[in-house]
């Protein structure tokens, strides 16, 4: 008994494991038991790094040929489930493709779903999981009820990724059934809408801009300061739900989690949705007209002003150092 | 599922929609159950309001159809779906049954997906991509799995092309195009059209507009609520707060305090 076979679903990008992915195994050593990584699609370029932060044993689809993951990997890992290998957990990154696949396998195995995690612990057989609500002011633990496998999702940077320093790992075939009636979804072209200089989430600096902007146009204030420092540009949900900037640049619950050495916030309130997406960079500055806004909250500096006196301001005193 | 989907020359689309409690007021936790309080008045999730909004167009460009509505509450409130029949939706089906309450998501997608089915089934179902107060962003995907349905989740364009689904599907780092047969299901993102504001007339007519009211047992799914839920909280605590940083007033050289400040951790 125990909490003793635990899969990661894991994912590729670049030729590499993404940096989720890492993550999940490393957390997933340290919960014990042996840990297996199930990858949707091909996995021959990144046994060797899986199977380095910790997966004994990789099984893999195979091309999924542009199907949409969901219910192609779901019924994957249903048929090895069938099989006799049956997971007491399962660990999904919280993205697209983790949630559509753990949804499909929760209706395949009746088991529910736990999503937008940021810790796990093992007690015995009881596995309980933790997520932040009312913008990461709350913590609130569940545990898992009933039979295994137990499926959760946790939000990227919940865990360190950490080299276990083992060999590649085996990978087996784990072929993707007829999907039936639930087949058919299959992607026709892939768009890259990424601007240049360092990726969002990997940015040392990140400048957001939200509502306070008033209007598109002004995002440009955002963009330069970012160039200025750096840095990668980024959103709230509010002016992405508004056409002002691409769905990619969105910081949030749904967006993209950061987690930069310095997180500039200009004209954002700081609704839970995007707090709990940028809540773990280092240094926090705030500018905002609203003296209430809740981002104050967790300001390192914050400026109650308007960002179209303040930002113009900045940008021109930052230019003239060169 | 044993179930038979009608094709009728016209189109049918069903929208998921849920009533949630006012997000402009602070949340709550139930202290006795550790859940969201959703006993006071609801209304209709904004993100759900997408959602309407382009089942109101692909009936159009189809030249004709249906939209109707299901939803499921642990009380017979309605508001929340009267905003949506006044956006123009035909009908609606309310599960609502005290016995919902602390229903997990996959428990959700069941009754729902039995609600689809007693409606006839649809040539799309349609749902937001997450609620704005519980964010689990299952409960579609868990839903095609059970209506034995393709799906496509995050979509920000949907078109229909005879029985062929083309969709631009938003993803990490932009967006695919993806096609898919019909019947489906798919999740829509917020801020995808311009969800209309309802006019007088259709708030007048939302009034007259059938919405039936059924139990979870009478939809054959059982058990429901906490009976039926694979988990419990175990605890709710307050995170540890960020230390409390300085805040000023802008007096038109505060610009000089964040050059100030980032120099001091050494950026600039």
């Amino acid at each position: 008994m125990g909490i003793s076979n635990i899969w990661v679903f894991s994912q590729e990008s670049n030729g590499t494991a993404t940096s989720g992915t890492l993550e999940l195994l490393s957390q997933a050593r340290s919960l014990g038991g042996t840990v297996t990584a199930f990858v949707g699609g091909d996995a021959t370029s990144i046994a060797g790094i899986l199977g380095e932060y910790g997966a004994s044993k990789v099984y893999a689809t195979g091309d999924l040929a542009g199907a949409l993951p969901g219910a192609a990997v779901a019924s994957a890992m249903k048929a090895v489930i069938d099989g006799g290998d049956s997971p007491d957990l399962i660990l999904f990154p919280q993205n697209y493709e983790g949630r559509d696949v753990m949804s499909r396998l929760s209706v395949k195995v009746d088991r529910t779903v736990l999503t937008n995690n940021v810790a796990v612990a093992v007690d015995g057989d009881t596995v309980t999981v933790t997520t932040p609500v009312f913008g990461g002011n709350t913590l609130v633990s569940t545990s898992f009820s009933g039979s295994a496998p137990y499926l959760a999702a946790f939000r990227p940077k919940s865990f360190a990724a950490e080299s276990a320093g083992g060999g590649a790992a085996e990978v087996i075939a784990a072929p993707v059934p007829d999907l039936g009636s639930t087949g058919g979804a299959t992607v026709t072209a892939v768009h890259v809408e990424e601007s240049t200089g360092p990726k969002l989430d990997e940015a040392d600096i990140v400048v957001s801009g939200g509502r306070g902007l008033g209007e598109a146009d002004k995002f440009s204030m955002v963009d330069d300061l970012a160039k200025l420092l750096k840095g990668a540009a980024g959103a709230s949900r509010a002016i992405v739900d508004a056409g002002w900037v691409p769905y990619s640049m969105q910081v949030g619950q749904t967006g993209k989690v950061v987690k930069p050495n310095v997180y500039i916030a200009a004209g954002i309130s700081g609704a839970t949705q995007h707090m709990v997406g940028m809540k773990g960079a280092k240094n926090i500055i705030a500018i905002n007209k609203d003296a209430e806004a809740p981002i104050f909250g967790v300001a390192d500096l914050g400026i109650i002003g308007d960002v179209h006196k303040v930002l113009p301001k900045l940008i021109e005193a930052l230019q003239s150092r060169g | 599922m044993g179930y038979r989907w009608v094709r009728m020359s016209s189109m049918k689309v069903i929208v998921c929609v849920k009533q949630i409690p006012d997000p402009a007021l602070p949340g709550e936790l139930d202290s006795s159950t550790n859940t969201l309080k959703r006993d006071g008045k609801l209304i209709l999730d904004e993100s759900d309001s997408y959602g309407v909004e382009m089942a109101l167009q692909l009936v159009d460009a189809a030249g004709g159809g249906e939209v109707a509505l299901v939803s499921m509450a642990p009380n017979d409130e309605m508001s929340g779906m009267r905003t949506a029949l006044a956006m123009g939706a035909a009908q609606g089906l309310l599960v609502s049954d005290s016995a919902l309450a602390g229903s997990d998501a996959l428990t959700t997608a069941k009754v729902l997906a039995a609600a689809v089915q007693r409606l006839g089934g649809a040539d799309l179902v349609l749902a937001g991509t997450e609620s704005s107060d519980g964010y689990t962003g299952t409960v579609p995907e868990q839903m095609a799995e059970v209506l034995g349905l393709p799906s496509v989740t995050f979509a920000k364009k949907v078109t229909v092309d005879g029985s062929t689904l083309k969709v631009d599907r938003q993803t990490e780092s932009g967006f695919d195009e993806v096609t898919c047969p019909l019947p489906a299901l798919v999740s829509v993102t917020a801020g995808v059209v311009e969800p209309r504001y309802p006019s007088f007339k259709g708030i007048m007519a939302a009034k007259s507009k059938p919405v039936e009211t059924v139990t979870a047992a009478d939809l054959g799914v059982t058990p429901v609520g906490w009976e039926g839920s694979g988990q419990a909280v175990a605890a709710v605590e307050q995170a540890p707060a960020r230390e409390a940083g300085t805040i000023i007033e802008d007096d038109g050289e505060s610009f000089g305090k964040i050059v100030e400040y980032l120099e001091t951790i050494k950026v600039i």
